[in-house]
């Protein structure tokens, strides 16, 4: 409590006479900010590491970087355990939800914000209700409907429920953004000869883009992240997605040090990536989503 | 406008079928199931409330249930507690705030899969990161998973995998006070503590609350780090509802009674989501 007063003068800095004690303060907000970005950035320099040094260095010199890199773990992902065909999986999967989920949320949002009918109000209140069904609350039907239609273990089995999942998601988000959209300009595109599905097209769409990328960008974590369902509707080898791998390689190869390293820093890197060069869409992605079920 | 009726069936039928055939009838069917005892995949018969009835009864469901709701508790408090403490000191400061908001928030992007066999190569008795750690400092390894401790070992991930996302609410949220308001309370006298308390929180209370329901409700779809870090054990002394009913409607393949879970499930989502809602619903400060 001590040290919150001291942060919150330096943080007002308010007089001279409080002005040694708000340094002390600084200080202490430094090392606690500090500490706690170690916690996230030290277990994955750790791995990421280690991940270029064979089992037994991992083992005896867990903490030296690695004196005598090599890629033979990264070699043994590819080999052994197929990591490039989980990764292009997952990438078939996610992409696809994406893709899908964009494009026909993108459409039903816009006659959701922009267009009047009777229903509407009991669609959005449907809408928001869906948010707050969780996956273990579908798993056992869609699971059943899919050995039905003889879809478990193809691509399609994971992309239809995927889709379904997030479309409420995206209907929301994107129609919220794009009822802020002045009337003006449907006005004018009105004038300018175009008809509804031009007029979503011209308009309305390159206008919304930064709320289809906010809700791309965390429809694609969400599906790339899923283990869950993933486990149940898609977990023979050859459309397995990455997370199923990782379930597998911590399952099968618990001791192979070098190989679990290389696989987490493979499923990590990419995204990581693409974070840190659109971090601000991420975490305007993942904080609207925090309604998400 | 005139015509549109067409293009509101054109761009609305195709999300409303999707989601009406893979998530609205599947939900509906799922209650429907959890009357039904099925054996292997396609015999079911109805069994009434048998399926309920055995879960009073099941010691496991119970386990699961209070791990759940215990899980739920330090969740709720160290996310939002951690998240509210960092976001009032990246807010007091000028430098490096950036940076911060870029490290705090990543754990959320990675998969919880990846962050569990992260925290299975920490916690491993050899070699694991921590016991690495404690023979370097010259003391004895430690056996981190055991049935007293493996819940808090999962809840630490969870914590941490989630803090950020938390941080990032809470920051945005304190950021948009307005400035007057400080300045108001400085003419006032009122720094420090006193400010924290009686400004900077009853002014984001809405959306402290809005974490506190995110976070109870989220701790109920926990299921990847358990299953990969503990898969619930030893001895169910971590399993939570979702690794339960995964368990028992596709290890055991009794999917009545792993939907009947799923049912428990929803309901407790629900009325917690309530209750909280009703616990926190005092007047709201606006500005």
């Amino acid at each position: 409590m001590q040290s919150q007063t001291e942060k919150l003068t330096f943080w007002e800095n308010f007089q001279e006479t409080y002005f040694s004690k708000s340094r002390i303060g600084k200080v202490f907000i430094y090392v606690v900010l500090t500490l706690w970005s170690m916690t996230t950035i030290f277990p994955l320099a750790w791995v990421f590491l280690n991940s270029f040094k064979e089992s037994r260095a991992i083992i005896t010199d867990t903490f030296k970087l690695p004196t005598d890199p090599t890629m033979q773990n990264y070699i043994n992902a590819f080999e052994t355990v197929n990591i490039g065909k989980s990764y292009l999986n997952s990438l078939i999967i996610s992409g696809s939800v994406v893709l899908l989920v964009l494009f026909i949320g993108g459409l039903a949002a816009f006659a959701m914000a922009r267009m009047k009918f009777k229903l509407r109000g009991l669609l959005q209140a449907i809408l928001i209700a869906s948010l707050l069904i969780p996956a273990f609350a579908t798993i056992v039907p869609v699971y059943r409907m899919m050995i039905n239609m003889d879809l478990v273990n193809t691509y399609l089995a994971l992309i239809i429920p995927h889709t379904a999942g997030n479309l409420p998601f995206a209907i929301l988000v994107i129609s919220g953004y794009m009822a802020t959209i002045p009337k003006e300009l449907e006005e004018a595109s009105v004038m300018d000869g175009c008809g509804r599905f031009k007029m979503f097209t011209k308009v309305f769409l390159p206008i919304s883009l930064p709320s289809f990328a906010t809700v791309g960008i965390f429809v694609f974590l969400w599906s790339y992240n899923d283990l869950f369902s993933s486990l149940v509707l898609v977990s023979h080898e050859k459309v397995a997605p990455i997370v199923v791998l990782l379930s597998n390689v911590s399952s099968q190869y618990g001791t192979d040090y070098g190989l679990m390293t290389a696989a987490i820093a493979m499923t990590v890197i990419p995204v990581l990536i693409f974070y840190l060069l659109a971090q601000k869409t991420f975490q305007k992605g993942a904080t609207s989503g925090a309604v998400k079920g | 406008m005139k015509g549109d009726k067409i293009y509101i069936y054109l761009f609305l039928t195709p999300a409303f079928i999707i989601t009406g055939i893979f998530l609205y009838y599947p939900f509906v069917e799922n209650i429907l199931q959890s009357f039904y005892k099925t054996d292997g995949f396609f015999n079911s018969t109805f069994v009434g409330l048998d399926n309920y009835i055995r879960l009073l009864n099941d010691e496991i469901a119970k386990t699961a249930l209070f791990n759940s709701l215990e899980l739920m508790l330090y969740v709720t408090i160290f996310q939002v507690g951690i998240a509210l403490v960092l976001a009032i000191m990246v807010d007091s400061i000028s430098k490096g705030s950036g940076f911060f908001r870029t490290t705090f928030f990543f754990p959320i992007v990675i998969s919880g899969a990846a962050i569990g066999l992260l925290f299975t190569l920490i916690y491993n008795y050899r070699n694991g990161l921590l016991n690495e750690m404690l023979v370097n400092l010259g003391f004895e390894r430690i056996l981190w998973l055991t049935e007293q401790s493996s819940l808090y070992m999962v809840a630490i991930p969870t914590i941490w995998n989630y803090v950020g996302f938390y941080f990032v609410i809470l920051l945005t949220a304190i950021q948009k006070i307005p400035n007057d308001f400080y300045e108001a309370a400085k003419l006032e006298g009122i720094t420090g503590i006193q400010k924290m308390f009686r400004l900077t929180i009853p002014l984001i209370v809405s959306d402290l609350k809005t974490c506190i329901v995110l976070a109870i409700t989220g701790t109920l779809k926990i299921f990847e780090l358990v299953y990969i870090i503990t898969r619930g054990g030893p001895g169910n002394s971590s399993e939570v509802l979702g690794t339960y009913m995964y368990q028992k409607a596709f290890g055991d393949t009794a999917m009545g009674y792993g939907a009947t879970l799923a049912v428990l499930i929803v309901i407790l989502g629900l009325t917690l989501a309530f209750i909280t809602n009703k616990l926190l619903q005092k007047e709201e400060v606006t500005y």
